[in-house]
């Protein structure tokens, strides 16, 4: 516990914590209406006092639709990594712990979903199913899913060789309880480094989804759709961009740092 | 003392860590006078490694700073210099010119990505300022010198080309390159086997004498130290604990550390003539009797015969099985109740192979292994996991064969839950005998594995394999990681353990000195055969198999006294065990030359 108490921890958590709840309480307080209402005589403005953070094009207050736009953004983020994590964790285990045939079978599978682009498989499986937020995070997900099936694959196959694997073969151990005892505890460093870093990516995964029309629908608000939004104006005014991006890279450094603190707290070798 | 060629005095070294700085080293002083091999000697974490690292201003590179101390270095040109305040471009000019460093891995300690004539030019290149022709023919008298056959093949050749023991005599050359006035061999042999360990020793030793070039030599083998030493510095946490000739640290040590040290070293023919293992002699405990002959001994416990064992060599776009590696081809052996048979040979040659297949742990081709009534290669999954209740294994590594994240309790419990033979209190209970079976205190189950010492480790993986009651276990290098006043330990534990349960041991190992020490019956192995099995006294005090003849005599001795260089230009090219699919080996014949000793008929 003491891990997370260090500045880095306390830094992290603060991070992650405030905009978690943020996104989880600010619906419940800001009505849908005030992401919104136009100020047609204040568009583009810059920061005041009326405006904190300046308006959009369409005179919307930025910091209203930043607070609003968490909540997409977080909850299709994610969902998203976390159904890559279902599908592409015991995928990448089974493969890396059986290998063979199965793993054959399962990497080409894999491989052919890595020969495309992550966004554009994404893209594709978004205009298939439709918009909506469900199929965005399905979308994004199952485009992540065969990074995070590869990495599991790698760190699988490394862990499967040590030799308390083969000691703990001897000793009787089944292929569940090797797995659940001995594989996953020491993969899971890489499978958190990995999700904190997809967090960040499925984001901004979500924010191109929506520029092409089939993430989150305007007029709702996502920090992916702000940032679009702003390439017209980036000239004129900035803060369109910067007030969504400082959001993204608020919570991409929170994570990162939660998640570091998070691997050395489960690593039993890290505690003092 | 002012001839010295280098004078370290006081030298003090610190790591900055997470935890704040950490003194590596403390007040070591010693001085080595030129055309003298000094080996500075001790266990993992005694500073060795640091010292001789700090001469040349490397610890820096690896988080070290010199805090307090000099280093004086007696230059070619008659100049001295103090190493520790001397400038950047004064250091590059002693590096690998003046001083020339060897390290221990062959294996990495070349650049795999450049030639052996680029490596080996590079600095005669920087130091010499030779290019081209030049630069190659001294390249070409360097690798003569170090006696690799075919000199000119070598340098268009890659490390990956050569053997291990080529590649650090390819290391060596470089280290001669410039004709350095101190050479330093950090654990050069510590990752060779033992008779190429004995052709580096001799190469080391008639180098330095034909140069009259100084060697300080780092080692945590006492025997080696015997071998090559003038001077030994015993170092022990940081400090010098004892400094000498090396017949007088040998002959008449003064401190109680350095005697631990002799006492702990097993000695080639100590156990001449005696009839069964006894306990090494550990200093401050009671001497151990020989522990009782077990009654039930004459029982066959586990016979294995004809046992192969084959991996497939796969190429091409297929993946297709062009060749194999017989890693153990037709061994056949019987190990006895409460009976240690070692499996001795040099890397390679099968032995842990050997012990694995038994297991099952690698699948054999052929062959039939006897367990007490179980034929182990007929057995399903379910009866397989059963029969490994009798059979267990200890590893070599004790830091890699515990699993980091669990509990040391949980690991010694996981054989108990997983055959179902205990639970609830009735497990904590066995769980608790088992750690004072090998002697930790029960607290320690709540630890984890980087808690503990090497040492404390390799008791927690005996407690595991003791769970089951097995009758047989198999220890694969199990002493081979530690330090030898922990291994003594280990191996006095292994040596009750036996005594008190009755249990059998499949003793694989590469160091002849421990073997003699704890088996009753002995195996030497070569490419995948057994080539000469007996009891230990036939073993060692008759060998017939020119082969346990070889590994015999490259044994380094641990008496200054006895000391047997070789002539360093014998040069045994190792015979591949790979073999194309359909190779037919011929079957292992033996001669028995007196009832149980058998030594392998075809060459």
């Amino acid at each position: 516990m003491r891990r997370f108490l260090s500045a880095k921890g306390l830094v992290g958590l603060t991070l992650v914590v405030l905009i978690v709840a943020i996104a989880l309480v600010a619906p419940l307080f800001i009505p849908e209406t005030a992401g919104t209402r136009m100020d047609m005589r204040a568009r583009l403005a810059g920061p005041s006092l009326v405006h904190p953070f300046g308006t959009d094009q369409l005179g919307r207050d930025l910091l209203v639709r930043v607070v609003l736009g968490a909540h997409t953004s977080l909850t299709i983020a994610g969902l998203a990594v976390l159904l890559s994590i279902v599908v592409g964790l015991p995928l990448g285990v089974v493969s890396g712990y059986y290998r063979g045939h199965l793993d054959n079978l399962l990497m080409r599978l894999v491989d052919t979903l890595l020969a495309f682009p992550a966004l554009l498989l994404a893209l594709t499986i978004s205009a298939m199913l439709g918009p909506s937020l469900q199929n965005t995070v399905i979308a994004i997900g199952v485009a992540f899913t065969p990074y995070l099936a590869r990495i599991v694959r790698g760190e699988a196959l490394r862990v499967v060789q040590m030799p308390y694997v083969e000691a703990a073969r001897a000793a009787g151990t089944s292929d569940p309880m090797m797995i659940v005892r001995h594989i996953l505890p020491n993969i899971m460093p890489q499978v958190i480094v990995q999700a904190t870093i997809s967090l960040a990516f499925a984001i901004l995964a979500e924010a191109g989804l929506s520029f092409l029309g089939l993430g989150t629908q305007p007029p709702a608000s996502s920090w992916g759709l702000m940032i679009q939004a702003s390439r017209d104006y980036l000239d004129r005014a900035p803060w369109t961009a910067l007030v969504p991006g400082a959001a993204v890279a608020m919570t991409v450094l929170g994570l990162n740092m939660f998640g570091d603190v998070l691997r050395d707290v489960l690593d039993p070798r890290a505690r003092a | 003392m002012t001839q010295a060629l280098v004078a370290i005095e006081g030298l003090k070294v610190a790591f900055s860590t997470d935890h704040g700085p950490v003194t590596a080293v403390e007040d070591v002083s010693f001085s080595i006078a030129p055309g003298e091999t000094v080996c500075v000697v001790g266990e993992s974490g005694s500073g060795k490694s640091v010292t001789s690292l700090s001469l040349m201003r490397l610890v820096e590179f690896g988080g070290g700073r010199i805090v307090d101390g000099r280093l004086r270095f007696r230059r070619g040109d008659g100049s001295a210099i103090d190493v520790t305040t001397a400038d950047a471009a004064t250091m590059r000019s002693l590096r690998g010119n003046e001083i020339g460093m060897i390290f221990q891995e062959p294996m990495t300690s070349l650049n795999p990505v450049f030639t052996i004539e680029r490596q080996l030019t590079d600095g005669l290149r920087v130091h010499r300022g030779l290019r081209g022709a030049p630069a190659r023919a001294r390249a070409l008298e360097l690798l003569r010198e170090v006696r690799i056959p075919e000199p000119e093949r070598r340098l268009k050749q890659y490390p990956h080309e050569l053997s291990g023991g080529m590649r650090q005599r390819v290391v060596i050359a470089m280290a001669m390159a410039c004709a350095p006035r101190l050479l330093i061999a950090d654990e050069p042999t510590t990752a060779l086997d033992v008779t190429i360990q004995a052709e580096i020793l001799g190469l080391i030793d008639r180098l330095k004498r034909d140069n009259g070039m100084a060697v300080l030599f780092i080692t945590h083998d006492m025997a080696v130290v015997a071998q090559m030493a003038d001077r030994v510095v015993v170092m022990y946490r940081g400090r010098v604990v004892e400094e000498g000739p090396v017949a007088e640290i040998f002959e008449r040590p003064r401190e109680d550390y350095t005697k631990a040290l002799l006492a702990a070293v097993p000695r080639l023919g100590a156990m001449r003539g005696k009839p069964a293992p006894e306990p090494m002699p550990l200093l401050g405990a009671e001497a151990e009797a020989a522990p009782p002959r077990m009654t039930e001994r004459g029982r066959r416990l586990l016979e294995v015969s004809h046992l192969v064992t084959r991996f497939p060599v796969k190429s091409g776009p297929l993946r297709l099985t062009r060749a194999h590696v017989h890693a153990v081809e037709d061994v056949s052996f019987g190990l006895d109740v409460g009976e240690t048979l070692a499996l001795v040979g040099e890397s390679g040659c099968g032995k842990s192979t050997t012990g694995r297949s038994i297991l099952r742990l690698v699948e054999p081709q052929s062959g039939t292994i006897g367990l007490d009534g179980w034929d182990i290669r007929s057995l399903g999954p379910v009866d397989l996991r059963r029969a490994r209740r009798d059979m267990q294994m200890v590893f070599q590594d004790p830091f890699a064969s515990l699993n980091p994240y669990r509990r040391l309790r949980d690991q010694v419990a996981e054989p108990l839950v997983n055959f179902g033979l205990a639970r609830g209190s009735a497990l904590d209970d066995r769980v608790a005998e088992l750690f004072r079976r090998v002697e930790l205190p029960a607290d320690f189950g709540s630890r984890y594995p980087h808690e503990l010492s090497g040492g404390q480790r390799q008791r927690v993986a005996i407690a595991r394999a003791l769970a089951t009651d097995p009758k047989l276990i198999i220890a694969d290098e199990a002493v081979s990681a530690l330090d030898v006043s922990v291994r003594a330990q280990i191996l006095n534990l292994m040596m009750r353990l036996q005594a008190e349960f009755g249990l059998s041991f499949l003793f694989i190992s590469h160091d002849m000195a421990v073997v003699e020490r704890v088996s009753h019956r002995i195996g030497v192995m070569y490419l995948g055969r057994i080539v000469e099995i007996g009891t230990r006294a036939q073993i060692f005090e008759d060998p017939r198999h020119p082969y346990t003849r070889a590994l015999l005599a490259a044994v380094p001795i641990a008496d200054p006294r006895q000391r047997r260089l070789h002539d360093d230009t014998v040069f045994r090219p190792l015979p591949s065990p790979v073999h194309p699919v359909g190779h037919v080996p011929a079957p292992s014949t033996y001669d028995e030359v007196e009832p149980g000793h058998l030594v392998l008929a075809l060459d």
